[in-house]
């Protein structure tokens, strides 16, 4: 049974289509039942609240594209956040402490990498360690404190500009959308990028093609570590101040963008503007809720209720098409 | 995705939204020209009995005063980016006053410095922020006299002898634990037979006290940051068959306390009055937005010790009071 | 002229499993050598051995009379050999094109393609399209994902793959093996292009007929060693399968021979 290809089945094919279509209708839906969401300065600080998540979830998508998956993203970007401000606040220049936290992350990530490819251990264990031992040491680094962070360079990803005099965007807003369109180019058209998906899809078809699988896996792991990094300097750019306790649940938070972004959790399928469309899809949902007067609790349901859709729908769709 | 998965998912997206939209709304709908005022509450998590009774008051407040009132809160305890966001989302909304209960009360600052220059109004609930004076008011109980009375107590029913304590706290950095804690000892000036933190969960603190008295059975009293830490370290110390060498104090004033106090496991609790705390400031939030009239400084609420066993220089109440004001 | 394609004394051991013993191995040029033989006897890792995806404990291996020695699957692709494995080797949930030149990725020419690195995604589906006709295989799109096509496209497309990157030889484990009727023919008949277009084919197979349609000369692989080669017009379907399971045996002058059954030694 061969396919039709038409050019309107093409667009389909995008894995990000889906979500991008429920974002739209959200925002529209919000927007017709409170009066504050559609305003420009709420939908900036909509995407402004998406940007530590989004981040993290950029280099989640990476790890699970791989059919692997990083629980202990979060934990590292925290980490990356209490050693920029430990370093800065004893003098380190803020551009030095901000390179040595990313390249920490990125140090870590490898470590996850190693373990992964190297000892064959399952990255779902890998991660859940390293999470437990992050945490930890980021507890005995801070002391049971958290850290003000007053350092221009290390806040600078929360400096407000204004576009045409009305908008509000942060250079944050900034970064991460161009974070999320190199990676996209990368994905998408550059051999690495190939490599990356045939590793997740069938890592023995990708072998006996040639590709090196250790390495390529471990790029990843390494890349995304460096994104976490990066994560951490777009939380010092929201809230000025490192603390051991943030981003709990920021691995779940940031897998939570990955899938309702149409990323399949087991590889070699999905795209990182998907991911994208996911966190901005979490940040409005909060926000538009929120303004119809909801409470948590039922906005953390309609949450839940999405995801389980998300995957649901993924299932349904894909099963028809074989 | 595949031709039908966008489709579909938008109709389930619709679907959730529309559901999402008309469940209850916090007791009045949501159009402008009503004249509502809308207050936020943003607590720390919305799980813990402290915070539901918290909200719980502030909501019937609000709905007697015919304000209305969105709760939210963040995702864990410790949690200060989700609160960060939910102040954000409150000021977007019109909310003319924000109460919050802050889980970091250095990193909440710049988001509530955001919404006063706004000029919404922010009391600060049960928790100071550092600086206090950060927020318009702070309506709080005092929490080193709190820690204080616990002390006091526990130091007279030790009739002369000798304090030693071990000292079981909450959240590592917050104030609320640190005050608390700073109080007990100031009062006691106990021999410190170990100090660990335990997040205020009953199975933390049971498992800190076990790991505790593996070290050392000598104790003869607890300090304890909240009720159910103070009944997993009943467990710990009954387990060793120590529940009558050792007095263990607390403080809360929550229903499942006091009973703990009836049924002897813990000797004494100082109560809180979260209602009256929720109560408060749901008033000023409504003052405010009549006439403008903001209030100032801290304010306090009060504490009762809460115990069967009343001792002559401390005063107390007796548990049966105390299940008449529990809260949870 | 020498062999396109040669191994002599191969050995191979698992622990205490030996899988090649002394195998030996000559590929002529221009024809389609058909590898039989019973499970077990050791085809596959001499196969693979030949495709550099198994490294021999002892023999040599000869590409066009020189000694070789692959480390890895790629080093020999780079002497030109090519390899259709039994599970195909195709990603799914990637496109045609996109498998066609999996690991071997073209770059565009311009800056574009020199400093970003960026592939030269048209030229690249503008090869898979000719490639694929030339082969007179039919599918609808380049950009169709793997996964869409049916079991006999799919062959094809691997062993379009391996034709269109193959210089020296393409080897094939079991193609027909998992297709029916009507797939098969269709890629005996690529096979057959294939052996037209000058590209010598080695084929695993357990199917006699489709060995008998194709093969120009037939290997029979047994217990780790080549016990025979005979070619299909000369000798019945019979005899390559008694020679397999060793019913019968080849003696020194060339002649087919039956074993003795009581004591099962061969002498």
């Amino acid at each position: 049974m061969t396919t039709r290809v038409s050019p309107s089945e093409l667009i389909l094919r995008t894995p990000a289509i889906g979500p991008a279509i429920a974002l739209v209708v959200a925002v529209i839906v919000f927007g017709l039942t409170t009066d504050t969401f559609l305003n420009v300065d709420n939908l900036s600080l909509v995407v402004q609240q998406s940007l530590v998540i989004g981040t993290l979830a950029l280099g989640q998508t990476l790890v699970i594209l791989t059919a692997g998956i990083d629980l202990a993203n979060a934990s590292i970007a925290v980490f990356a956040t209490l050693l920029m401000a430990k370093l800065a606040m004893t003098g380190t220049s803020g551009p030095l402490a901000l390179v040595i936290g990313i390249l920490a992350a990125g140090a870590i990530g490898c470590v996850t990498g190693g373990l992964v490819t190297g000892l064959r251990l399952p990255p779902f264990i890998v991660t859940l360690g390293l999470l437990t031992i992050v945490t930890a040491v980021s507890r005995i680094y801070a002391q049971g404190q958290s850290f003000p962070v007053t350092n221009e360079v290390l806040g600078w990803l929360g400096t407000t500009q204004y576009l045409f005099g009305q908008i509000e965007v942060t250079y944050g807003m900034a970064v991460m959308l161009a974070m999320y369109l190199g990676f996209w180019y990368a994905l998408s058209r550059t051999a690495w990028g190939k490599h990356v998906y045939a590793v997740g899809n069938d890592p023995e078809a990708a072998r006996l093609s040639g590709i090196h699988v250790r390495r390529t896996t471990l790029s990843v792991y390494l890349v995304a570590g460096l994104v976490y990094g990066i994560a951490a300097w777009q939380a010092l750019g929201r809230v000025p101040n490192a603390d051991p306790n943030a981003f709990q649940l920021g691995n779940l938070d940031s897998i939570t963008a990955v899938v309702i972004g149409g990323t399949s959790l087991f590889g070699g399928r999905g795209s990182v503007l998907g991911t994208l469309v996911g966190a901005l899809i979490v940040a409005v949902l909060r926000s538009g809720l929120t303004q119809a007067g909801i409470d948590n609790l039922y906005q953390d349901v309609a949450t839940g209720v999405l995801v389980i859709a998300a995957v649901a729908v993924d299932r349904f769709s894909r099963g028809r098409q074989r | 995705m595949g031709r039908r998965g966008p489709a579909l998912l938008a109709v389930l997206a619709v679907a959730a939204l529309a559901v999402g939209c008309t469940s209850t709304k916090s007791g009045s709908d949501q159009s402008t020209g009503d004249g509502k005022t809308k207050i936020g509450l943003v607590t720390k998590t919305d799980s813990n009995p402290y915070f539901v009774a918290l909200r719980e008051a502030a909501k019937a407040e609000a709905g007697k005063k015919g304000a209305e009132l969105v709760a939210l809160a963040g995702k864990f305890d410790g949690d200060n980016d989700g609160q960060v966001s939910a102040i954000e989302n409150l000021v977007s909304q019109g909310a003319k006053t924000i109460l919050v209960t802050p889980n970091n009360s250095t990193g909440i600052l710049g988001a509530i410095k955001k919404a006063r220059d706004k000029g919404v109004l922010v009391i600060a609930l049960d928790t100071e922020t550092d600086p206090q004076n950060a927020v318009d008011a702070t309506i709080a109980t005092d929490n080193t006299e709190a820690g204080r009375l616990q002390g006091t107590y526990v130091k007279a029913a030790l009739n002369g002898q000798p304090a030693r304590s071990i000292l079981l706290d909450g959240t590592p950095g917050s104030t609320v634990s640190e005050q608390r804690h700073a109080g007990y000892v100031e009062a006691v000036q106990p021999e410190n037979l170990g100090t660990e933190a335990t997040n205020g969960e009953q199975n933390k603190a049971q498992q800190a006290t076990e790991n505790l008295l593996q070290r050392t059975t000598a104790l003869n009293s607890v300090y304890t940051i909240n009720e159910p830490a103070a009944r997993g370290a009943y467990e710990a110390i009954k387990a060793k068959g120590l529940a009558d060498k050792v007095v263990i104090g607390s403080i809360d004033g929550s229903c499942d306390g006091v009973k703990a106090v009836k049924n002897g496991e813990i000797a004494v609790t100082v109560m809180q009055f979260p209602k009256k705390m929720a109560e408060q400031g749901v008033d000023f939030a409504v003052e405010f937005a009549k006439s403008g009239k903001k209030p100032s400084g801290f304010i306090k609420t009060d504490t009762a010790v809460i115990t069967d066993k009343p001792i002559a220089g401390v005063d107390s109440k007796d548990t049966a009071w105390g299940l008449e004001n529990c809260w949870g | 002229m020498s062999p396109v394609l040669e191994a002599r004394g191969l050995v191979k051991r698992y622990g205490r499993v030996i899988a090649m013993d002394g195998a030996d191995f000559e590929l002529e040029a221009g024809e389609v050598l058909a590898v039989v033989g019973d499970n077990g006897a050791g085809k596959s890792t001499l196969i693979k051995s030949l495709s550099g995806a198994v490294i021999p404990d002892a023999g040599e291996i000869y590409v066009d009379g020189n000694p070789v020695r692959f480390h890895g699957p790629l080093d020999a692709r780079r002497y030109g050999i090519e390899t259709v494995y039994q599970d195909l080797a195709l990603a799914p949930a990637l496109d045609i094109a996109t498998n066609l030149f999996l690991g071997r990725e073209r770059k565009r020419q311009d800056p574009l393609g020199t400093l970003f690195r960026r592939l030269d995604t048209k030229s690249m589906r503008r090869d898979a399209r000719r490639v694929l006709d030339e082969l007179g295989i039919d599918v609808k799109s380049m950009t169709q994902l793997v996964e869409t096509l049916s079991g006999g496209q799919r062959q094809a497309v691997a062993v379009a793959r391996a034709a269109a990157f193959g210089s020296k030889v393409v080897i094939m484990d079991e193609p027909t093996a998992a297709l029916g009727v009507q797939e098969s023919a269709k890629v005996l008949e690529l096979i057959a292009r294939i052996r037209d277009r000058g590209l010598p084919v080695v084929l695993i197979s357990h199917n006699m007929p489709h060995v008998f349609e194709i093969a120009d000369r037939v290997h029979v692989h047994r217990l780790g060693r080549r016990v025979a080669v005979v070619s299909p017009k000369t000798h019945s379907m019979n005899a390559v399968v008694g020679l397999l399971t060793g019913a019968l045996r080849m003696a020194e002058d060339g002649s087919i021979e039956e074993v003795g059954l009581t004591t099962g030694l061969s002498r």
